[in-house]
């Protein structure tokens, strides 16, 4: 009598455990399409590209002016980011951050005919440390968090026109709390 | 409307400048310096017609507010006759016969020099990319693109033409 009851608490235990890892699972996969929301944003993804060349606007149509990648994705001699994109949003309404510049091709986010990837497309782009800058869940979350251009997306400023330029769909707070919950949850993917 | 101070070098010589915070660098090299090589052509950095060297980049001027210069040196086309590439592309442009109105070609001289720093043998199409967003309407750039090839080869020569 007491073995079958030993036996009942432990398929209790080990039952709780298993639901609570796969709520666990389900938190994060629901976390990190509150990210993936973030990351298919214009404000984001007119940078993380999978042309030669940045977009720009809501309606993500190619950048003026001839704009092109470069080698480092920071344009080209005589016509760089930097050309027109200082350190912070201009109030001449050109944007800006600290080193402003493409993601890398390995980081894009849509086809080249720009379709935006899918949500797991987009979660095993970001998880792959062979292609991310060998960033584990703490860097991703230090990333989400810190980094200027990150940050920038959600201050973007004002177009040269006055308009406020939109923002994601989360607050930063949100999305690195999103981040935070993705991470701890084991970074999964759909 | 906030005044503030900045202290800003010019082609190598110390300013002490009073102006709005948002006032674009263009218009203090312009107004304030008496500075008038540098164009106005757009005011939204899609021409070209404004470019100076802001610390070893080339800057549209008409969209860089003072608050955002900081300690970074300005070069301008006036200082390009005394400057060993700028010598050598001015040169190449007159021998080129690149002008025809003139309004553009302070910035494309600019931006000119700036590619063949970065880049001292550029082929077409690292002349069509990195001039390719300074706009001439008069459309001389068949000569700006020879002009740039002959000042490649003045700088690979060692030589002014």
């Amino acid at each position: 009598m007491t073995r079958r009851i030993a036996d009942v608490l432990v398929v209790f235990v080990l039952s709780a455990t298993a639901v609570q890892a796969a709520a666990s699972r389900a938190e994060g996969l629901a976390a990190w399409q509150q990210v993936y929301s973030v990351l298919t944003h214009p404000r984001c993804i007119n940078c993380h590209t999978a042309s030669d060349h940045p977009d720009q606007g809501d309606d993500r149509h190619r950048h003026a002016f001839n704009v092109v990648r470069g080698p480092a994705n920071q344009g080209v001699p005589g016509l760089t980011c930097a050309t027109c994109h200082q350190r912070a949003n201009a109030s001449t309404g050109i944007p800006g951050g600290p080193g402003w510049k493409l993601a890398p091709l390995s980081m894009r986010w849509q086809e080249t005919d720009g379709r935006i990837l899918s949500s797991g497309q987009v979660c095993r782009s970001v998880t792959n440390r062979a292609t991310n800058g060998h960033l584990d869940g703490a860097a991703l979350l230090e990333h989400h968090s810190q980094a200027p251009l990150v940050r920038w997306s959600f201050a973007p400023g004002r177009l040269p026109s006055g308009a406020l330029l939109t923002v994601p769909p989360l607050t930063h707070d949100g999305f690195v709390a999103a981040t935070r919950t993705w991470v701890e949850a084991g970074t999964p993917c759909p | 409307m906030s005044l503030a101070t900045y202290a800003l070098t010019v082609n190598g010589k110390a300013h002490s400048i009073k102006v709005d915070s948002g006032t674009p660098l263009l218009w203090v090299l312009r107004e304030e310096l008496g500075l008038t090589g540098t164009k106005y052509g757009c005011g939204v950095a899609a021409c070209g017609a404004c470019t100076v060297d802001l610390g070893g980049v080339p800057t549209r001027s008409c969209v860089v507010p003072m608050s955002l210069v900081g300690d970074r040196e300005v070069t301008t086309i006036e200082a390009m006759a005394n400057d060993a590439v700028g010598r050598i592309v001015q040169d190449a442009w007159v021998a080129t016969d690149v002008v025809q109105c003139g309004y553009c070609q302070s910035g494309q001289i600019m931006t000119a020099v700036a590619l063949l720093k970065r880049l001292p043998h550029p082929d077409d199409r690292a002349i069509e990319q990195g001039m390719g967003a300074n706009l001439c309407r008069c459309g001389t750039y068949v000569r700006i693109r020879l002009a740039v090839k002959a000042a490649a080869q003045q700088l690979q020569r060692g030589r002014t033409p």
